[in-house]
């Protein structure tokens, strides 16, 4: 129960409360770049949401098995080389970012050779965005997150299993794909109105985004008071 | 070679006919995430900046080792290599900040502008264009930051990097520095400069 009531706050606080873009505004290029119709906007919110899964999969299973301190794989290896005490605390996390992106730039590449050779109506959907989302913030975001919940918490009870990370990875997604959906429908709107000269083009979108954090930020506070309301306790 | 510009050309563009942010508007993850007071901004402007610079300098001394279909991995850990760099530095030297900034230095990495100056200029230009061109596009890209930092601190506070600025009757405007206000500074100062833009033109066009 209490498990499935914490997967289910990080959930909704990826999704909404704390969303990856109007909260965070990471992944804000495509958000102002490929939002200027809603199928499209489909498109790239699945990609998204479909590499952030694999994404944050792989960074969790690095970061638990080779990067942190006293990894079990890492420790393994290293006791062919040197005292067991000291093969122990091996430490690489010095070397996460290198890995991360490393791990990500191949991750796409797999998954977009893959996708496009099994499955050739998923790739009409999203292929060509795959490419693009290498370099999207919001993916190494989600990753960066899930390594401060293993690396960064005080005792090893509290470090995030791969269930939690996951449901960040997955609903992460779907909180990026809400927030450029939303905005599609509004550009296309937008289109058909008389939008002062100097407004045109990305300075009215930044305002439009402007408008939807404000809205988004109407979620400030749900996952305390639901807590609260479960738990008893603050 | 004859085509590409010359170093000072390259400096000279960074910092407005190019700017990073308001012309090409790449880097913008930062631009709003940061920019709610002056020195959370500028720091991680002096961030971007070094990572810039090293990144462009060793890129443009391997130009000729790259290979086309490898370049942009190339680019990326070489990127990251420099972001641990700083972020090491950052957490030893200024601790406080390095929270405040938190994950945003390691997003340096897919940072685009770095990986677009790497693509168009360091690839292609010796090493005294790309450190130009390095220098060029952080003082522009230092000033953009600066400029919606400023912005939003000032109304959101009422002080400057910690100085008060306004009078004590002025009405924090909380939304400012909250992520709302981002987006609205940002999208204000892109119409402004949109519209010098199009005045400027229009006299020149006169004239001519």
């Amino acid at each position: 129960m209490d498990y499935l009531f914490d997967i289910m706050l990080i959930s909704l606080s990826a999704a909404l409360i704390n969303n990856f873009v109007l909260y965070y505004f990471v992944g804000i290029c495509p958000f102002i770049g490929v939002s200027r119709q809603v199928g499209m906007a489909v498109g790239m919110g699945s990609a998204v949401t479909f590499v952030m899964t694999v994404a944050v999969f792989l960074s969790w299973t690095i970061t638990t098995l080779i990067l942190m301190p006293g990894a079990p794989l890492s420790a393994w290896v290293a006791g062919f080389f040197m005292p067991a005490d000291k093969a122990a605390a091996i430490d690489l996390t010095i070397l996460t970012y290198i890995v991360y992106i490393f791990s990500i730039a191949s991750s796409v590449q797999f998954v977009e050779m893959y996708v496009r050779r099994f499955y050739p109506p998923l790739y009409k959907t999203f292929g060509v965005f795959l490419p693009l989302i290498t370099t999207n913030c919001a993916i190494l975001f989600a990753c960066l997150t899930v390594m401060t919940n293993i690396v960064g918490v005080e005792s090893p009870e509290e470090a995030w299993d791969l269930g939690r990370a996951l449901a960040l990875g997955i609903f992460g997604g779907v909180g990026f794909t809400i927030a450029i959906v939303i905005m599609a429908g509004i550009r296309e709107e937008l289109d058909l109105c008389d939008v002062p000269q100097a407004f045109k083009g990305t300075a009215i979108t930044l305002i439009v985004g402007g408008i939807l954090a404000m809205a988004f930020m109407g979620f400030t506070g749900v996952d305390s008071g639901i807590r609260v309301a479960v738990t008893g306790a603050p | 070679m004859a085509n590409f510009p010359t170093p000072l050309e390259r400096f000279v563009q960074g910092i407005l006919p190019e700017n990073p942010v308001y012309r090409q508007f790449l880097g913008l993850c930062p631009t709003l995430a940061v920019t709610n007071g002056l020195k959370p901004a500028l720091t991680m402007a002096l961030a971007v900046g070094a990572v810039l610079l090293c990144a462009n300098v060793i890129i443009s001394l391997i130009r000729n080792l790259l290979k086309p279909h490898l370049r942009i991995v190339v680019f990326t850990l070489t990127i990251a290599t420099f972001v641990t760099i700083v972020d090491r530095v950052l957490a030893a030297y200024m601790y406080q900040m390095s929270k405040t900034l938190g994950p945003y230095i390691p997003l340096i990495i897919v940072n685009c502008i770095i990986i677009c100056r790497c693509e168009v200029c360091a690839s292609r230009q010796p090493v005294t264009a790309a450190a130009a061109d390095a220098l060029g596009q952080s003082i522009g890209f230092g000033l953009a930051l600066a400029s919606i930092a400023a912005v939003r601190e000032i109304l959101g506070t009422g002080m400057l990097a910690g100085y008060q600025v306004l009078p004590d009757v002025w009405p924090a405007w909380v939304i400012m520095v909250l992520p709302p206000g981002a987006f609205l500074t940002f999208g204000l100062l892109m119409a402004l400069v949109n519209w010098v833009d199009t005045v400027r033109s229009k006299k020149t066009g006169g004239r001519g």
